[in-house]
């Protein structure tokens, strides 16, 4: 009697285990044409595929600011790229810190080569050699920099799709600029103040540990003042500032009528900068 | 009870320790901080006197939320003056010495904020004009 139950039992443990095992391996198995569908882990490239094929980018709703930087307006006046970058400078109390270790930017100088790595750098035109392109934060709209940030302080401000920083919540862990493709954002290795000619007063300066970037000049356009750098180059068309999901914005105009290139598009973030060279 | 003389005399000696700090200053609290009143000659604040005493720094944290999360930087108006929301654009217009002000109170309650790590006082400003 003993022996028998004990058989029993040992045939019932080993079937139970035996399911046990398999178990996952079916359930897997039957619902592998389902993954293949309704999870979209193999849809997404092939739709993403099909949408660069027709030029027509899924956009997000609202308002989304935007800029193009014409270049062939700076090739004549480089001088007003210095002048742009001032504007800013002064806007935002940026420090000026000679080490480029350390030094920090919001919109900057920089070559061709390095504004736009993906482009063959072989036998480019005199004035694409020889002049410098101003670079700043893409305001992507789809971000690396806001998903890295593990405080939310940088995010997406819904009302105008600027990426922007909320520098007292930034704990300084630089995951941020591990993720921008663009090199846009900067640390501070030092208490920036001493480096600071001239303050702004409206507008704080930043302390040591936190990292900063461009912000689309978010206080001035709540003012209805245009960014710092747009406005320097007023009437030149040089940058043009707007609505990048209003078809009828003057900077759609532009859009609609040039040919425009984007810094980095395969890195996927959808820079919100476009560039006429 | 046992060992009584030695848990009462350690018991007197751990509450004397303890409350140091209060006999030491013979049972005063020193002078309380008179913060200054605004030098520009303002009246009214953006709430009471005793509502900012209690809560300035809540009141300063949804203005800084209202401002960068939420976009909604309307201004406030007190007697007829627009302020912008924010310590530079709307506290330090009025209170503008940031020594005899802000930090009479804060010395006093040994209490440190690092506002001012990133936010310009007058007095800053006036020191990066001179140089």
């Amino acid at each position: 009697m003993m022996d028998n139950k004990r058989r029993k039992f040992l045939k019932m443990a080993g079937a139970t285990v035996l399911a046990g095992i398999s178990a996952p391996a079916i359930v897997k198995l039957s619902s592998n044409p389902a993954v293949a569908a309704g999870d979209g882990g193999h849809e997404a490239p092939a739709a993403a595929h099909a949408a660069t094929d027709t030029h027509d980018e899924e956009q997000s709703s609202g308002v989304r600011l935007g800029m193009v930087i014409d270049m062939r307006k700076f090739y004549q006046n480089q001088g007003m790229l210095d002048e742009a970058i001032a504007a800013c400078i002064k806007a935002h109390n940026v420090p000026q810190i000679p080490d480029p270790k350390s030094e920090i930017k919001w919109i900057w100088k920089a070559g061709f080569g390095n504004v736009f790595p993906e482009h063959s750098q072989k036998l480019r035109s005199e004035k694409v050699k020889d002049n410098q392109f101003p670079a700043l934060c893409n305001h992507c709209d789809n971000p690396s920099c806001v998903k890295a940030c593990p405080t939310k302080a940088t995010f997406v401000v819904e009302k105008n799709g600027i990426v922007a920083m909320d520098f007292h919540r930034c704990i300084g862990c630089r995951f941020c600029m591990a993720a921008c493709p663009y090199g846009a954002r900067s640390f501070n290795w030092q208490d920036p103040r001493p480096f600071i000619k001239e303050y702004n007063v409206n507008f704080p300066t930043r302390g040591r540990g936190v990292v900063e970037k461009c912000n689309f000049c978010g206080e001035r356009l709540a003012l209805g003042l245009e960014p710092a750098c747009v406005e320097v180059c007023k009437g030149t068309g040089a940058m043009v500032f707007g609505d990048l999901n209003d078809p009828h914005s003057e900077i759609r105009k532009v859009l609609d009528q040039e040919f425009t290139i984007q810094r980095k598009p395969a890195a996927g973030t959808k820079p919100s900068v476009f560039y006429i060279v | 009870m046992y060992n009584k003389g030695l848990i009462v005399s350690g018991l007197v000696i751990f509450v004397l320790l303890v409350t140091f700090p209060i006999w030491f200053n013979g049972l005063d609290a020193g002078p309380l901080p008179k913060p200054e009143l605004p030098p520009n000659g303002t009246k009214e604040c953006v709430a009471p006197a005793a509502e900012m005493r209690d809560r300035h720094m809540q009141l300063l944290n949804e203005w800084r939320d209202d401002v960068i999360r939420n976009s909604s930087r309307e201004k406030i108006v007190v007697a007829g003056v627009e302020y912008g929301k924010g310590l530079q654009l709307a506290c330090m217009q009025c209170h503008s010495n940031k020594e005899k002000f802000c930090d009479s109170c804060h010395d006093y309650a040994a209490v440190q904020p690092t506002c001012w790590e990133c936010h310009i006082t007058p007095d800053e400003a006036a020191k990066k004009e001179a140089q």
